[in-house]
């Protein structure tokens, strides 16, 4: 178990690797999502304008 | 309209393939994440120790598929932009430009490994080899294509104007490559081979193609969720998004 | 040469644009007090010893001719599009290629030229050796209408935009390094006494190459930047 966590000494270099490997594959995956709902809730807030102008416009009408 | 191209039609339309690429979403995912960890154990456990390069050589399991995925990438890319700039095809637009970041993120890995392998080996995180120059210009390139997609207005605009950026990077790769090998020799540079010329063992070997499989099961996973947003972005007035969106919204946004 | 005809109106350009040119005739020395400053920026951070300032002389040149001309390429287009008359050339009926060929042609005349001019003095405040001057000159005059070529077709993708700087000069970049490669590595091949005929004839290869495919690109890039 010490064995590879030490990797024969090159600890750092392996254990980086796999770091940034994995670390930047998530953000990956992640940003996605973020942007996701950032898109979904831009869209539904134009509906939603949408909707309060049209009631508004047939409010104002005879 | 024989039934290939009706079934190629049928797919191109967005809410089709919105609904079809949701649905294979989670697979690619969930089948590139099982894969990529039996890869890690495999390579950083099972392998054996390599005798010239010790352990630090394990490096090469994350390092050598990246490095693969950046050029699969590009060419993913600019084969989408091809037929996008010829065929006028909305969807090869935003999967050319969908590939973009993913091959932009593991442009990066496959240098920051690369630097990480070089150091213990090498000695130096950095030198001026062909391969490492070609991998830098591919990171520039990948950078200039997402730049010029986000810096235009109009979303299909912009992904015209990337992606015949991308079709000229495809010319200019080789290109780069070629002038870095002559320049390098010009130079006497340093002449290290990555892998030397012993063959690789099939129990390093397998843990190494494992995880390329992995990576590109990943990639294809990545691609088709940017794909999906793009499509909400760029058909946000038209009934089905309005719908996706209201679902969305009651389900728990 | 009838008016309505193609050379004409290829003509009729040039005569244009040398026009703005001369009205606009300050602007055209920039980029030569840009190279300039450049090149005097490097003895002052290396050190004033000729050795080791004519050892990396070609190099700085090259490189500081580069960023000059990169500094020059945004002008291009930019007026023409800001007062609507790149828009006529789109829409008119001769073969674009040709017409954006000219315009590139007028600018490699008007920035590039006056720079490969300054270039033997430059090599000079850098104690180039006077061996490698005529190939520095050679490479130059290969390579700067390659760069003009290249970096065109990067200036029709971008030109519609405000603040297309920073952009332009990514999107150049990788297109720049092998003529980089190839110019800057003829003239160390010759101050190091070696043979530099093969990277000019790379440099010609790619000029002739890119004189045939870069307008037709940049026609291709314009059309699709103005849509």
């Amino acid at each position: 178990m010490a064995e590879f966590i030490t990797m024969g000494g090159y600890a750092f270099y392996v254990w980086a690797s796999i770091g940034v490997f994995v670390g930047v594959l998530a953000l990956d995956a992640l940003a996605p999502l973020a942007q996701r709902r950032r898109v979904l809730a831009d869209i539904r807030g134009r509906l939603q304008r949408r909707a309060a102008r049209e009631q508004r416009e047939h409010g104002g009408s005879p | 309209m024989n039934i290939l191209t009706l079934w190629f039609h049928k797919l191109g339309s967005p809410p089709t393939f919105y609904r079809l690429a949701g649905l294979l979403l989670p697979w690619c995912y969930g089948i590139g994440l099982l894969l990529g960890l039996v890869a890690l154990y495999s390579g950083l456990v099972l392998a054996p120790r390599d005798y010239q390069q010790g352990d630090a050589y394990r490096i090469i399991f994350v390092h050598v598929p990246a490095a693969w995925m950046s050029l699969f990438a590009y060419a993913f890319m600019a084969a989408n932009a091809f037929i996008a700039l010829v065929w006028h095809i909305k969807l090869s637009e935003i999967l050319a430009m969908a590939s973009a970041p993913v091959g932009a993120a593991f442009t990066f890995i496959a240098l920051v490994t690369g630097a990480l392998w070089g150091k213990p080996m090498w000695g130096t995180w950095w030198t001026w080899d062909a391969r490492l120059t070609s991998e830098l210009v591919l990171l520039f390139l990948y950078l200039g294509v997402i730049g010029l997609n986000a810096a235009i207005e109009d979303r299909r605009q912009a992904a015209r104007a990337a992606g015949f950026l991308a079709l000229i990077g495809v010319v200019n790769l080789p290109i780069v490559h070629f002038s870095v090998t002559w320049w390098n020799t010009l130079h006497q540079g340093s002449t290290i081979r990555l892998m030397g010329p012993s063959k690789i063992d099939a129990a390093m070997a397998w843990p190494l193609l494992l995880m390329a499989l992995a990576t590109h099961i990943w990639f294809f996973g990545s691609v088709l969720m940017r794909a999906r947003i793009a499509l909400l972005q760029l058909e946000g007035g038209k009934d089905w998004v309005r719908k996706v969106a209201l679902d969305e919204g009651a389900a728990g946004g | 040469m009838k008016p309505g005809g193609t050379a004409g109106a290829c003509a009729a350009l040039v005569r244009r644009d040398l026009t703005l040119v001369w009205r606009r005739r300050g602007d055209a020395l920039n980029p030569i007090l840009f190279a300039l400053m450049v090149v005097a920026l490097f003895p002052l951070a290396l050190g004033p010893e000729p050795e080791q300032l004519r050892r990396i002389a070609a190099g700085i040149v090259f490189v500081a001719l580069l960023l000059a001309g990169l500094l020059a390429l945004d002008t291009l287009f930019r007026s023409d599009y800001e007062d609507g008359s790149l828009e006529q050339l789109v829409l008119s009926p001769h073969p674009l290629a040709l017409l954006l060929a000219c315009k590139i042609a007028v600018h490699w005349l008007t920035t590039a030229l006056p720079l490969i001019a300054v270039a033997p003095l430059l090599g000079e405040m850098l104690h180039l050796p006077v061996a490698v001057r005529g190939v520095l000159l050679l490479a130059l005059l290969l390579a700067t209408p390659l760069l003009s070529l290249l970096g065109a077709v990067c200036v029709a993708l971008t030109v519609g935009m405000h603040r297309s700087g920073m952009l332009l000069a990514l999107l150049v970049l990788p297109l720049y390094v092998p003529v980089l490669i190839f110019g800057a590595g003829a003239c160390n091949a010759a101050q190091a006494g070696l043979p530099f005929l093969a990277p000019l004839l790379w440099l010609a290869a790619a000029l002739v190459l890119a004189l045939v495919l870069a307008p037709l690109a940049c026609a291709a890039a314009l059309r699709i930047s103005i849509s």
